[in-house]
């Protein structure tokens, strides 16, 4: 970046001349150098898979999660500062109870995203107040169906058919568009998310890493549980399976 | 002038403050609830009344509800406070369940629980104004016990709140016994609760029983008892009762 | 509407009594298991005796949540204790500990009658004996709760404990065996059970000594 250093980088409150914050660009980039996350919406449901670098050998396997329920019908996946992550699914799970104890249903897919939005966004506002560096993956599954949304540390959000954040979100986002996401239901989604991180993994640069993987669909009662830990290992063998074909080829 | 500094304090430690904020004395209330162990689980009976007063205002409340996999609640006394506390303990369960972590809230700590929140509130002189029976399976573990509204607590093999101790308990004293089957826990607890109708004047003739087992939760339909009322001093109260009609 | 029940009361008294008796090498604390209210039994099967650290032991009776509330404040200031000084605590610690958790809540009482009973630091039995807002004193033996008045005279007939003006101050230890200390828990519980309507059921007796801590239990009257 050819602007860095010129005196308008260290303060949220403060645009540069041409007319950008900063901050809000390099919490971006704490997000571009996590692991891939993916999410995609399926016909019957929304799922959600990670690329869970592993600092180190010796962490328990299934640590340090990255994926996490916000409501019985909601969840979460966090690219970036984990621990970032871990402040706005504390806000997002808040968000939801209350709203549920005021109204007496669960919250909108939508509300939700708007309300922890508006969350992020707001900490983007204050001097005294550092931005997320993280970006969330949410899924839900309401009246209006399953839905898939992205919320950025700029406080920006949209509604996704598939979604990818962090170091190979471009090949991700590549490969999912090569998906019939209209057609697919997510027992197919999971293997085809498996096979993506699988695929965009550079063995040889990046570290060891773990998949973890989410759903929220019919086929667990609309409920987001982690996927099945039968359905995972078959994904993941799948996806091994194909790339070594493609190394063979 | 507030009411407060009209009317004489009895007790200097409840007439504080905003007396208006705190229940006085129930509004809305539900009569007995009955728990016992049985064979392989927990049975709990109560009737779906809802007294305003001496008035039997509603005849459909459900005081019997499941509390997450391997717990089931059942309520008498104020009913708003009742459904209060499922609403916290919904909430409870929910979090718990959040953590996705393979553990889960067992009989035991929905108790335990539900034991300091009464306690709490009677120490801010704001109780919930309930009598609650828990019963839960966990594990094989069988699990009954009973909160009330000052948060005494305690288990045991059968337990019943209000009239249910006074007019069931004795009862289940001769009755119960380790190894009974379901058929037998139902006739009992329809025993007790006929008992109640008869002498309750608060208990109607429309109740739930509810069961939880290994294989999980649930709670029966209403349905009515078959009642007797061919006792000869009910069919001619004004026998022998001179100048009476 | 007209209010239908009366103002409530934040206590109730549930009744039981508690005895606890001090030897040269040994401590006996015991309480009956009845839980009621009223008129009422609650339930036939609930210890009133709570182990505190390995070598004291609390009995209480009163109001059952208050109690509990005490017992489960004992335990996490217990813990504490055990982190900070890696060991366990004394019973004569554990003593003044219990009196001023008592005394902190003196315009809010805790509305529990205990008796601690347990070891001291020499292996001698030591008993403590408390009201209901901390004040505390060391004895040869105590009872409290409601069969207290039943008993208390009873243990003073037999075990003619030093006058408290003797000077110089004599030991308050029982000159009974442990065997004999037992019996005589069991006598004045039977004893007690016949005229207090809120003593009976059952009967706990746990003996502390050097090989450690041991119970009993023997049924008494339930009606």
């Amino acid at each position: 970046m050819s602007s860095i250093g010129t005196g308008y980088d260290l303060s949220v409150t403060t645009f540069s001349p041409d007319g950008r914050v900063f901050q809000v660009e390099y919490a971006a980039k704490a997000v571009d150098n996590s692991g891939t996350v993916i999410g995609i919406k399926c016909k019957d449901g929304v799922v959600m898979g990670v690329e869970k670098l592993i600092a180190s050998k010796m962490m328990l396997p299934g640590s340090n999660r990255r994926i996490h329920s916000v409501h019985r019908h909601a969840g979460m996946a966090v690219a970036g500062l984990a621990a970032d992550g871990r402040q706005i699914v504390a806000r997002a799970k808040a968000e939801a109870t209350n709203y549920e104890s005021t109204y007496g249903e669960p919250i909108p897919v939508k509300e939700l995203t708007e309300r922890v939005a508006s969350y992020v966004h707001l900490c983007t506002l204050y001097w005294w107040l550092r931005p997320f560096g993280c970006g969330v993956i949410l899924g839900g599954y309401d009246r209006d169906g399953p839905q898939l949304y992205m919320i950025e540390p700029s406080g920006i959000s949209y509604r996704y058919f598939g979604a990818a954040i962090g170091k190979g979100k471009q090949a991700a986002k590549t490969e999912i568009e090569k998906l019939k996401l209209s057609e697919m239901t997510c027992r197919e989604g999971v293997i085809e998310i498996a096979k993506i991180i699988y695929k965009i993994h550079d063995e040889a640069k990046d570290k060891a890493f773990e998949l973890e993987m989410s759903w929220v669909c019919d086929d667990s009662k609309r409920q987001h549980v982690k996927v099945p830990e039968d359905l995972l290992e078959e994904a993941k063998a799948v996806a091994k399976a194909a790339l070594e074909e493609m190394d063979a080829d | 002038m507030n009411s407060v500094d009209s009317i004489p304090a009895k007790n200097s430690l409840l007439s504080s403050q905003a007396e208006s904020e705190r229940t006085l004395y129930p509004y809305v209330t539900g009569t007995s609830v009955i728990g016992i162990k049985y064979n392989d689980g927990i049975l709990l009976v109560a009737d779906m009344g809802g007294s305003y007063g001496s008035t039997l205002r509603y005849k459909s409340v459900e005081r019997l509800k499941p509390v997450g996999k391997h717990s089931l609640i059942g309520g008498g006394g104020e009913i708003s406070d009742f459904q209060e506390i499922l609403r916290k303990l919904d909430e409870l369960i929910l979090y718990d369940n959040m953590w996705d972590d393979g553990n889960s809230l067992g009989p035991k700590e929905v108790h335990s629980y539900l034991s300091r929140v009464m306690y709490n509130r009677r120490n801010k002189f704001d109780p919930f104004w309930n009598s609650l029976v828990l019963g839960g399976m966990k594990k094989g573990q069988k699990y009954l016990g009973t909160v009330n509204m000052i948060g005494v607590h305690y288990e045991d093999n059968h337990v019943a709140t209000g009239f249910g101790n006074h007019l069931a308990q004795p009862i289940l004293r001769d009755e119960w016994h380790e190894n009974l089957s379901f058929e037998d826990g139902v006739k009992l607890l329809e025993k007790c609760m006929r008992v109640l109708l008869y002498r309750d004047r608060s208990a109607i003739n429309k109740l739930q029983i509810a069961k939880i087992t290994e294989e999980g939760i649930t709670i029966s339909q209403p349905y009515a008892l078959k009642t007797f009322w061919n006792f000869s001093a009910f069919q001619n109260p004004t026998l022998g009762a001179e100048g009476s009609w | 509407m007209t209010k239908q029940q009366a103002n409530w009361s934040p206590y109730d008294n549930n009744g039981g009594t508690c005895v606890a008796i001090a030897g040269a090498d040994y401590c006996v604390i015991a309480a009956d298991t009845r839980m009621s209210t009223g008129y009422s039994i609650l339930t036939r099967d609930y210890s009133k005796i709570s182990k505190l650290a390995d070598k004291s032991m609390m009995a209480s009776s009163g109001f059952q949540a208050d109690v509990r509330a005490l017992q489960k404040l004992l335990a996490a200031r217990h813990s504490i204790y055990q982190h900070q000084h890696n060991k366990q605590m004394s019973c004569p610690a554990m003593a003044q500990l219990l009196s001023n958790t008592l005394y902190y809540k003196r315009f809010f009482p805790y509305y529990a009658f205990n008796v601690l009973g347990g070891l001291d630091n020499e292996g001698k039995g030591c008993v403590f004996t408390y009201d209901a807002v901390g004040s505390y004193e060391r004895v040869g033996y105590s009872s409290q709760g409601s069969g207290a008045t039943l008993i208390t005279p009873f243990l003073d007939n037999q075990l003619k404990s030093p006058s408290p003006l003797l000077l110089p101050a004599q030991d308050a230890v029982t000159p009974l065996s442990e065997s004999e200390a037992i019996d005589l828990v069991k006598t004045c519980f039977v004893s007690a059970t016949e005229r207090d309507i809120y003593t009976g059921d059952k009967l706990e007796i746990v003996i502390l000594n050097a090989d450690g801590i041991c119970r009993e239990y023997m049924d008494l009257r339930k009606d």
